[in-house]
């Protein structure tokens, strides 16, 4: 059965069905309960599941995760809200010393189950700290799975895959993404959370990224066509670990590379993705591999996030430059 | 309700002067106040809340990504505000419109950030108040350190009211969870910095009541950390001054930290993209109107033998603020691309200058076509 959603809403039915399915779920974040959540994507959830499955809790997001942690000793299974990506650095110390090494720390005795759902992204025009893309500090961090959806589709099936997975995931939603509708499929088929994916073929060039960046590459990618460049579309999905067997095999047809990204360019995720293909299609490459990025610079005044987030213009001034080589 | 045995208070409901034991000293700050100064503090309120209310349909316009309202809270700021002399450095929220028009900011400059034009607004060194803080209290342990630099630089504790220094930090009941927040309270009494903790508590942090933030009145939150600590009718003017005159000038003369909660109320929505009759009862508002700041000291003012006159100016000078504040809006130009790379660090750096570099040659190609 296929319904036409909102990602919004298609997590909002993943996190529903997750409750539903294991009583160990809880849901926990700041006015997630009563509100819903600021974008709405827990709403309803509190009334039908009570206010032990759905906790608004005091504002603390390092609370939040540490008790997190805590309540999967327990035997829980909590997905915790950050309000916004610009808050969620109260609880990088709880993510990143104690989250993401409990794990090994326990050497197989036991798992630590925690999702930690972060919106994040530009293009919603809000004030400072509301449209960042900190991924590459979680991707940077061992013991930690980084997933993003792009579509509803995925928002619905990945955000179930996190939770059952036995590990810390941090799952990405990105904001500009929350309200369009798309295509989603309510069996349980589902595609693998870390399986990258060839969104749309082409032969001339490759474009990879995740989130917001999809639909933008896509766009690009149309506009492309009608000037006789075929652009083949690979959505990441997963940052942590990357599968990087559909990118590979893409570069190898096509030769040429653009990853995109709404993060800074400087050590990112993009950066890991140029220089693993570098490794390992080298013989292929026809062209240098580019990145499309946010500048090095804090995230500006929302009057200038055109300028700085990458567009369909950056993305094909890039694509020129790979196939000037 | 919120108020407690604790809860300080000056001004009643209904306008008039309350007598108590524990009041007296501040009842005696009060009527030391000039009818001149008794009459700014009503000005501020009122033009601050129709600034606030025309901010309010300038975003619902499409001018402003988001306004974020303190109506309901002019009392606590107003008094607050002016109570601070002006080599304090005060740390702001997000919320503190009047704190900011009182120490002389251009209201424009709010506007600005919220508008998407800036993420900072004004020089702090200029009015002695730093800039908006959207990451819940932080501030508070700036506002710490600031006053402890305040210490080791002897500009406190001289017996000066007019020359030593303090600072005052405020935040909301919401922030008081933060961790950041109790650190700046353990800071502030080890060191016993000069420095007061201003909460108003507006009884939400968005949709989540205070209840979930603490199960007993904040203000013992300050005791608990061995810090001497008030509650506040948040909605009189007076006590508001009085108490935060006290509280300041203690931590000015080297006596250490305090800390003031304020109990108030946000009339409003948290922010302009918020929709509160999701989380609470018109029943509760209608008994905080009943508690308004503004027409408790209007009452107490026209007891006191205030003329229609000065009513009738202070409500043109509020409409006069709305429509420049409108005007200047509308003509409010973006900012340039220097806002994103020029000041990213003080000394030169190689990589922001090649990007900014890259960025306008590649504007340029599009020949102003974009
Ligand atoms: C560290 C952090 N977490 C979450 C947020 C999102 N947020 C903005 S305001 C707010 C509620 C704040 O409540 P309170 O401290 O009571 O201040 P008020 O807005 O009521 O003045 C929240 C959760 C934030 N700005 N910073
Ligand atoms: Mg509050």
């Amino acid at each position: 059965m296929t319904e036409n959603l909102s990602m919004a809403k298609a997590i909002n039915l993943g996190l529903q069905r997750a409750l539903a399915d294991d009583p160990k779920v809880l849901l926990m974040g700041e006015d997630i309960g009563t509100l819903g959540g600021v974008f709405r994507v827990t709403e309803g959830l509190k009334k039908e599941f009570g206010e032990n499955r759905v906790l608004d809790t005091p504002l603390a997001e390092s609370g939040i995760v540490g008790t997190a942690i805590g309540l999967a000793m327990r035997g829980y299974r909590p997905v915790c809200e950050i309000q916004f990506e610009g808050f969620v650095f109260p609880a990088f110390d709880q993510i990143v010393t104690q989250l993401a090494k409990q794990t090994t720390r326990h050497q197989g005795t036991q798992s630590f189950p925690v999702v930690i759902r972060i919106p994040y992204g530009g293009h919603i025009g809000a004030v400072e700290h509301h449209q960042e893309s900190p991924e590459a500090y979680f991707a940077h961090t061992a013991g930690l799975r980084v997933i993003s959806p792009a579509t509803p589709n995925d928002g619905f099936h990945m955000i179930q895959q996190a939770i059952t997975s036995n590990d810390p995931v941090i799952f990405l939603e990105p904001k500009a993404r929350y309200w369009p509708k798309g295509d989603v499929d309510m069996s349980n088929a589902a595609a693998p959370m870390h399986q990258s994916r060839v969104v749309r073929t082409g032969t001339d060039i490759t474009l990879v990224g995740h989130g917001a960046m999809v639909a933008m590459m896509l766009d690009a990618a149309e506009v492309a066509q009608s000037e006789g460049v075929s652009i083949e579309v690979v959505d990441l999905r997963s940052l942590s670990p990357i599968d990087y067997d559909p990118i590979i095999a893409s570069v190898q047809k096509t030769g040429r590379l653009v990853v995109c990204q709404e993060a800074p360019g400087n050590a990112s995720v993009g950066s890991e993705i140029a220089s693993t293909v570098a490794e390992h299609a080298f013989y292929y490459l026809n062209a240098p591999v580019l990145r499309v990025s946010g500048f090095d610079v804090p995230f500006p005044p929302a009057n200038l996030e055109g300028l700085y987030l990458p567009d369909v213009d950056r993305i094909l001034d890039a694509v020129d430059r790979a196939r000037g080589y | 309700m919120p108020y407690t045995e604790a809860t300080l208070q000056l001004l009643s409901i209904d306008g008039t002067l309350v007598e108590s034991d524990r009041t007296a000293e501040y009842r005696a700050i009060v009527d030391k106040l000039g009818d001149d100064q008794l009459r700014e503090f009503y000005r501020h309120m009122v033009t601050t809340r129709r600034f606030d209310i025309e901010s309010g349909n300038l975003q619902r316009q499409g001018q402003l990504a988001l306004w974020i309202p303190s109506l309901g809270q002019e009392a606590a700021q107003v008094g607050s505000a002016f109570a601070s002399r002006p080599q304090d450095m005060i740390f702001p929220s997000y919320r503190e419109h009047a704190v900011a028009r009182i120490r002389g900011i251009d209201p424009i400059h709010i506007i600005e950030l919220l508008r998407g034009v800036t993420n900072g607004g004004w020089n702090p060194n200029d009015f002695n108040v730093r800039l908006y803080t959207l990451v819940l209290g932080s501030q508070t342990l700036h506002a710490a350190g600031y006053a402890m630099g305040i210490g080791f630089d002897g500009k406190s504790g001289t017996g000066k009211v007019d020359k030593d220094e303090a600072t005052m930090v405020y935040f909301g009941d919401g922030a008081t969870s933060e961790g950041d927040v109790s650190e700046a309270l353990v800071f502030a009494q080890s060191y016993q910095a000069p420095i007061v903790f201003f909460l108003q508590n507006n009884q939400y942090a968005i949709s989540v009541p205070v209840v979930r933030q603490s199960r007993s009145p904040l203000y013992k939150r300050g005791e608990g950390f061995g810090i001497e600590s008030y509650q506040i009718d948040g909605n009189d003017v007076l006590i508001s001054y009085a108490v935060t005159r006290t509280a300041l000038d203690a931590a000015r003369a080297g006596e250490g930290p305090r800390f003031i909660e304020a109990q108030t109320y946000r009339l409003g929505a948290h922010t302009t993209s918020d929709d509160p009759t999701k989380y609470r009862e018109q029943s509760e508002e209608d008994y905080w109107k009943e508690r308004d700041p503004i027409a408790r000291f209007e009452k107490f003012l026209r007891t006191k033998g205030e003329s229609d006159t000065f009513f009738a100016e202070v409500k043109q000078e509020g409409e006069d603020l709305a429509s420049d504040i409108r005007t200047r809006t509308l003509t409010l130009t973006a900012p340039t691309i220097d806002v994103m790379f020029d000041h990213v660090f003080t000394d030169d750096h190689p990589v922001t200058a090649a990007q900014k570099k890259w960025l306008v040659e590649y504007e340029k190609s599009f020949g102003g076509e974009r």
